[in-house]
């Protein structure tokens, strides 16, 4: 009976959705190819959003801001934005999330602080104490979520509140005044320590940036363990299927945020001077917004550090620029309230391209 | 045939159990692969092929029973304990990552990296070597209309996706090759340079497991064909003592086999 197996045939053709094979290139016109281009580089747009601004700024306000001292300026403003975005980016390529980035970074800073002064331990080794610290708590972050399979959303919500109340519990609310560190401590200033260069002003906080981020840009260019972070973000069954250890990329990638974060604590002490348990309580919302202006995915897997770098620095210019040209802090707001949307659709209008 | 039955099979599975809440994928099932034989497994969609092979695969770890590979009981963990014993699967679902290039998803937990200190301290990846494996690979199966090798998985067509999903599990599986329906969503040319790769594997000495709703491909290519039914082995019968509408009328119950196992 062969007409019975040729039924059988088409029936389990039917139900085929994908497409026969089709392999001849179909041409693209300009804005296909522009699509293109932001699908295989998707920090090109931040990038031209960021000199745009800058010309824009420049043409605006002159040599006010066309200084070194006002870019680098703009540059000492995001370094601590900078370096927990650098975090943000790398859990939000996994299609996570971390709202815990700035209580880790505030409490570290605490602990590097408070196991100085008040246990009396060389300074030297209460950062490395800080630093730890934050890495512990991203590898709690990530055994919850890789392990006990919890959404990240919901761990690192209950870890904000979790470290933000310790962190002042443990602190009793205490600053720790900037004369006593510079007296006593000031290895925990060294981030904030500045040198100049024909005008230009740079601090370590900020060379530290420029490097994580480059260093971050090579490890998930360049290694196995960044394929695999793209890998997991993008689809983490297929990930798993195809050979890679989901669940230690996953932990691996909260504990990595978990020590940038640490640092960035450490960027904060030398910033603000002092070790305040009441600093830093915008560094959440700050590190999504750059990491979104940055054109980094929130369904994760796609986007690059630079854009998130870019994106940083957008912020600082349009907050300095705006600033600088005397417009209410109110205009910053708004304006990057209506990049953080373009940035959204922009992203969603780029994935059309695989479908 | 007798020395054929006497041979030991390369790889078993016992009794194997999985149940998905309510739903008993596979309901106490029974398994062999012999050593460089091609076996198809038939059946109607949900009949539970793909779980099979998943708990043969390591991407399903059974509830019950268990797995043997070359007389020795194996519990795969995860699937990169399997292919580190030399299985390597074709997923029905292709198992990729759509915004990675097709040289990162070859290269999907096993890259390579540079020599010397580039590659051991830096962990730098060794692209140039990579790219050409994989470029050599396609070309293996014809799949030479891909122009970059670099680019993303995503923009390529779901034939060419089932080409390179195919190419990887040929370059790299050792011991067992499984493909769950490598040639569905593939054109008549592709779909022929996959059975060619089929047959080409088997000359290799490579066993391989071959899920397919194609019955011309299956009665073309198979030693053996394994006819699955409601989450079990309903019966292995040979190609060439029956006819397609025999195995169709097995599959979907219309007609009882007479035997359980045919010596093949
Ligand atoms: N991850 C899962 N969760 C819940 N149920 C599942 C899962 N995977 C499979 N099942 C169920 O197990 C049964 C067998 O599914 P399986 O995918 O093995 O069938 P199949 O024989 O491969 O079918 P097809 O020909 O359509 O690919 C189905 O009833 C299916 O709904
Ligand atoms: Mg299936």
């Amino acid at each position: 009976m062969p007409s019975d197996t040729d039924n059988y045939e088409t029936v389990v053709r039917e139900r085929r959705a994908e497409k026969v094979a089709e392999f001849e290139e179909h041409h693209r016109g300009f804005m296909g190819n522009v699509q293109h281009a932001l699908h295989v580089t998707p920090s090109l747009v931040p990038l031209i959003v960021l000199v745009a601004s800058l010309i824009l700024f420049g043409v605006l306000l002159g040599s006010r801001f066309f200084s070194p001292f006002a870019l680098t300026l703009i540059l000492q403003q995001v370094q601590i934005v900078g370096i927990v975005a650098a975090a943000q980016s790398l859990v939000i390529l996994t299609a996570g999330i971390d709202l815990s980035v700035g209580a880790i970074a505030v409490m570290s800073s605490v602990v590097m602080g408070q196991f100085s002064f008040r246990y009396g331990i060389p300074p030297a080794v209460a950062v490395v104490c800080g630093l730890a610290f934050g890495t512990a708590v991203g590898a709690l972050n990530g055994w919850l979520v890789a392990r006990m399979k919890l959404p990240p959303f919901i761990v690192t919500l209950g870890m904000w509140q979790i470290v933000l109340a310790a962190n002042f519990l443990y602190s009793a609310n205490e600053t720790i005044r900037s004369q006593d560190i510079a007296a006593e401590a000031p290895i925990l200033q060294a981030m904030g320590a500045k040198f100049e260069v024909a005008g230009a002003v740079f601090t370590v906080g900020v060379v530290f940036m420029v490097c994580l981020v480059m260093v971050l840009a090579y490890a998930l260019k360049h290694t196995a363990w960044g394929r695999h972070v793209y890998a997991v973000g993008d689809d983490p069954e297929a990930a798993e299927l195809s050979g890679v250890n989901v669940k230690m990329t996953l932990i691996s990638v909260y504990a990595l945020a978990g020590l940038i974060c640490a640092f960035a604590g450490w960027a904060l002490i030398g910033r603000i001077g002092s070790v305040s348990p009441t600093s830093g309580q915008l560094l959440n919302i700050e590190s999504i917004t750059a990491v979104v202006i940055g054109g980094i995915s929130l369904f994760g897997g796609r986007g690059s550090i630079l854009g998130t770098f870019f994106g940083a620095l957008i912020v600082g210019v349009f907050t300095l620029g705006l600033r600088l040209a005397g417009a209410d802090a109110q205009w910053t707001f708004l304006l990057i309230g209506v990049l953080i949307i373009a940035a959204v659709a922009v992203d969603q209008w780029i994935r059309k391209v695989s479908a | 045939m007798t020395q054929e039955t006497q041979r030991k099979p390369l790889l078993t599975g016992r009794n194997l159990v999985k149940r998905y809440g309510r739903v008993t994928a596979l309901d106490h099932c029974d398994f062999e692969l012999y050593p460089g034989e091609i076996l198809a497994v038939i059946g109607d969609n949900g009949a539970g092929k793909s779980t099979l092979i998943k708990a043969l695969s390591g991407a399903v770890i059974p509830d019950e029973g268990e797995v043997t590979l070359d007389g020795k009981t194996v519990h795969f963990q995860s699937p990169n304990d399997a292919r580190e014993a030399g299985i390597e699967t074709v997923y029905q679902t292709l198992a990729m990552s759509p915004a990675l290039s097709i040289t990162d998803n070859m290269f999907m937990g096993r890259e390579l990296r540079k020599p010397g200190f580039r590659g051991k301290w830096l962990r730098q990846l060794d692209r140039p070597a990579m790219e050409k494996f994989a470029r050599d690979k396609l070309n293996d199966l014809g799949l030479m209309t891909i122009q970059n090798i670099n680019q993303a998985v995503e923009t390529l067509s779901g034939g060419q996706r089932q080409g390179v999903a195919v190419a990887r599990a040929a370059a790299f599986g050792s011991k067992v090759i499984i493909l769950d329906e490598p040639t569905a969503a593939l054109g008549v040319k592709e779909s022929r340079r996959v059975l060619e790769l089929i047959l080409d594997v088997r000359s290799r000495g490579i066993p391989i497991i071959l899920i397919s709703h194609n019955m011309p491909h299956v009665f073309e290519l198979a030693d053996r064909i394994h006819v699955h039914r409601l989450g079990q082995r309903l019966c292995v019968i040979d190609p060439k003592n029956h006819s397609m509408s025999d195995a169709v009328a097995y599959m979907t119950g219309a007609k009882v086999p007479e035997t359980e196992l045919e010596p093949a």
